[in-house]
């Protein structure tokens, strides 16, 4: 015979207006197993809750229903109020008498007696209910960073400065990213290679940071505080202990003419190669599908002249464990491919060219050395064309979002053009200027006024090649009443569309994470977890979310590892112990689980294990399902998939929830 | 369909070293438009006349040195006191006045009233002042609109608005100079 005591609370007018609270404790007194009703004007203040505990305490309660508001706001409290008085927090219940009731009815009598209905289920679960404990989860203090862009780069130095340490895993030969391949930035104009470099050489000597670059995560397991991670390391065919990175091989090696991707094929280099000459690790690696030895079978001239005998032909690749409490995605993106444009004559045209291959031109350590030249004939040119929104905002072939940071790159190349080349001319077609951010306004006004960018709206509706060999701009200036503008161009420029890495949708199942229409990865919350993911331990930072540019890439991953260091601060996690559970009346003999294993297949999070459960001679009996507590999400699939009935969730059994709806359904 | 930047000479920077006004500042948000009160009347308003000249293209510049608004403005100064970069288009409307001169085509709309600018600066010069009897009978005789107006000729004689002998100023002198200055 259980002790239930019941509190009505009236919530000021919010639930005693429809409701009449008092009948609904006179009710409430006459249950089966209620020991003590009582209804009050405010349960969740402090003489509501100090009425609770003294009457756990006087009644010697075993069980508490508190008939209020929604449990997903006051839940905890009144479960802390127990506690206090000695009750297990898990045998209080929340009858929801404000959102399911009074809030939706009319006062009168059925209210009234929907309130009396609806205590009474949670009566009847409360009677059934078993007291639990929280699960404590240990704490793997080690973070794991994917990407080695400058989002990564920053979110590893900021968790490995708090002291913890940290694995970056970055794809490429050389951590950088985007970064790495710009010339200057908007809206100051520093170099971007002298702001980034820096923290390149930062990360490969920081103590704490592990880096593993030419690597690719294979698969993750596990969860929050404790994930494993597979991690491959592609063959270098270079030994990195032996290799002092003279760079010897790269000047003998025959294939020189393979197109660059660090320059964005403006240049290029050969088969062992270095991708730039700040690349952190300054080692390089074999690209196995440009090499004569890998594709002919001879050559080998790299190991001939290598001084430090460090080439290391035929190497399979190694694949290494890491266990790690908490993983930072930062995987950035990448530009749209041009053929969703054929019109603008990208590939047929030389010098028709995207936005980062201007940056490569620009830039200083480019393949010009930041001269602006033709890629065709190397000329300088006189005049510029460039088309912003090339792929954004068009929902028919490219991309219905804004990409963010066109605007201000073209702005900036356009000023720097104008810097580089006095006498040039440079036209920029565009249909909004957006240019939320610091000083950002007053830097495309900079380059309107002060380096006379002539800026034009409109789109650009095709580029030609006429007979004279000139590229001809046609489009609209709709300031003009939409007068149709024909301009000459010695090049065009493109500023195409940020989209998702090709890699992101394979990445963010592997990762259990969710993702936007567009395969950027999706934050738990867009404004108030906008690092976070629904995976708890896993973050997100910089372009893999969306386009971003770099002061709101290097703060989004300076959030995340805020957050990493937070959870990797503690010693274990405390987890709500609603997770399902195999039932066994007798252990080890008397499981009910026939081990068919249906909740191990229907599973989303990999919770099921295998458990042998044997004899006093160690002969196995049988095999039967087990689940991993700290894996488990209390969703209840595996509940609904078991045959033998022999999995509950605990605090939600199936005994439990009959109960209750049978309670809501029996009366006449 | 017009071509840009075939740009010699350029009218742009002509205009600016003329009218001290950088055209690139507007950034077309249209807010003299809005607020002008002659814009009803033109063919083209400020801001349209503005984004005309801010192309650079001489087919524009013709445009604007032939159209009717240049000759409209009245000259308040509404635009430049709302406008949010201080585009200066009243002396921008200045400069494009005697520009078009210079060039020969001024919009035929425009006759009359440059006969009457003309007609109150000779009063000016003549009388040190406006004299508005003076004005009337130059302006009359320039345009041969003899009878325009004539009906409200009693009244002001009666209320002593239109006095038959123009007053003279004494620093008649200084008037003088000025005139010279100006060479008009």
């Amino acid at each position: 015979m259980s002790k239930i005591g019941v509190f009505i609370c009236h919530c000021g007018e919010n639930i005693s207006a429809t409701v009449d609270c008092a009948r609904v404790a006179q009710a409430a007194a006459e249950m089966e197993g209620v020991a003590y009703a009582t209804d009050y004007k405010y349960m969740c203040s402090e003489p509501g809750q100090q009425l609770i505990r003294q009457a756990i305490r006087e009644h010697n309660l075993d069980g508490v229903v508190v008939g209020s508001c929604s449990p997903r706001m006051h839940e905890p409290t009144f479960r802390r109020a127990c506690a206090e008085a000695g009750l297990n927090p898990y045998l209080c219940e929340i009858a929801n008498l404000r959102e399911h009731c009074s809030w939706v009815h009319e006062k009168g009598e059925a209210t009234t007696q929907k309130a009396i209905d609806i205590v009474q289920g949670l009566v009847e679960k409360v009677r059934r209910n078993q007291p639990l404990t929280p699960i404590r989860v240990p704490v793997t203090k080690k973070a794991l960073v994917i990407g080695g862009g400058i989002a990564g780069i920053q979110a590893a130095l900021d968790i490995a400065n708090c002291g913890h340490r940290v694995i970056l895993v970055e794809k490429e030969p050389s951590i950088g990213g985007h970064m790495a391949q710009l010339s200057e930035t908007f809206p100051t104009l520093d170099c971007s290679q002298c702001i980034l470099t820096p923290r390149m050489v930062e990360v490969a000597q920081h103590p704490n940071i592990t880096l593993y670059t030419y690597a690719e995560v294979e698969s993750v397991e596990g969860f929050i505080g404790n994930f494993k991670a597979t991690i491959r390391l592609k063959a270098k065919s270079v030994d990195e202990k032996k290799c002092t990175g003279c760079g010897l091989c790269t000047t003998k090696c025959p294939n020189k003419k393979i197109p660059g991707e660090f320059n964005e094929g403006l240049g290029t280099r050969t088969a062992i190669y270095v991708p730039f000459p700040q690349a952190v690790p300054n080692k390089p690696v074999i690209d196995k599908e440009h090499c004569n030895y890998y594709q002919k079978g001879k050559c080998r001239v790299c190991e001939k002249f290598c001084p430090t005998g460090a080439i290391t032909f035929d190497q399979p690749d190694q694949f290494i464990t890491e266990e790690v409490g908490a993983i930072v995605v930062t995987t950035g993106f990448r530009v749209l491919p041009t053929s969703f444009f054929p019109e603008y004559g990208y590939g047929r045209y030389k010098d028709v060219i995207t936005g980062i291959q201007f940056e490569r031109l620009a830039s200083a350590s480019g393949p010009t050395m930041g001269e602006i030249r033709r890629p065709s004939d190397g000329t300088v040119p006189k005049k510029v064309v460039f088309i912003a929104c090339c792929g954004s905002r068009d929902p028919a072939k490219g991309i219905p979002y804004c990409s963010k940071i066109c605007c201000m790159y073209t702005a900036k190349h356009a000023m720097l053009y104008q810097h580089k080349v006095h006498d040039g001319e440079s036209t920029v077609f565009y249909m909004d200027i957006r240019a939320g951010g610091k000083n950002y306004e007053e830097f495309v006004r900079r380059a309107i006024e002060e380096d006379k960018v002539n800026y034009v709206r409109g789109r650009v509706a095709r580029v030609y090649e006429r007979a004279d060999g000139k590229l001809v701009v046609r489009g609209v200036d709709t300031l003009l009443g939409a007068q149709q503008v024909e301009i000459e161009a010695d090049m065009v420029v493109l500023a195409t569309a940020g989209v998702a890495n090709p890699g992101a949708e394979e990445l963010a199942q592997k990762l259990h994470i969710s993702y936007d229409p567009y395969h950027f990865f999706a934050e738990a919350h867009p404004k108030l977890r906008p690092v976070e993911t629904n995976t708890a331990g896993i973050y997100l930072a910089g372009a893999c979310q969306a386009p971003k540019d770099i002061p709101e890439t290097v703060a989004t991953a300076s959030g995340a590892a805020a957050k990493v260091v937070s959870l990797l601060s503690q010693d274990d996690l405390v987890r709500e112990p609603l997770v399902a559970v195999v039932n066994r009346c007798a252990p080890p003999v008397y499981s009910t689980c026939v081990g068919c294993f249906l909740c191990q297949t229907a599973c989303p999070y990999q919770a099921i294990e295998r458990e042998e459960i044997k004899d006093r001679q160690g002969r196995v009996i049988k095999t039967v399902a087990k689940v991993n507590p700290g894996l488990c999400q209390g969703c209840g699939t595996c509940v609904s998939f078991c045959r033998s009935k022999a999995i509950d969730i605990q605090g939600y059994s199936n005994e439990q929830m009959y109960a209750e709806v049978n309670a809501l359904l029996n009366h006449e | 369909m017009m071509t840009e930047n075939s740009h010699t000479p350029s009218p742009a920077e002509r205009l600016k070293a003329c009218s001290g006004v950088d055209v690139q500042l507007c950034y077309q948000c249209g807010k003299c438009t809005a607020g002008c009160a002659m814009a009803p009347e033109m063919d083209l308003p400020p801001s349209f006349l503005v984004r005309l000249l801010q192309t650079g293209s001489p087919a524009a510049y013709r445009r604007v040195l032939e159209s009717r608004s240049i000759w409209l403005c009245v000259g308040c100064e509404q635009c430049i006191g709302r406008c949010p970069k201080e585009v200066d288009i009243p002396r921008l409307i200045d400069c494009l006045r005697s520009e078009a001169q210079k060039e020969g085509c001024v919009s035929p709309e425009a006759s009359d009233i440059i006969k009457f600018h003309k007609s109150f600066l000779g009063s000016v010069k003549r009388n040190g002042r406006l004299g508005e009897l003076d004005l009337v009978v130059e302006y009359k005789l320039r345009t041969l609109h003899l009878f325009q107006d004539v009906d409200v000729a009693p009244g002001m004689l009666a209320k002593g608005k239109l006095p038959l002998i123009p007053e003279r100023i004494k620093g008649k002198r200084e008037i003088d100079e000025i005139f010279k200055k100006s060479n008009a």
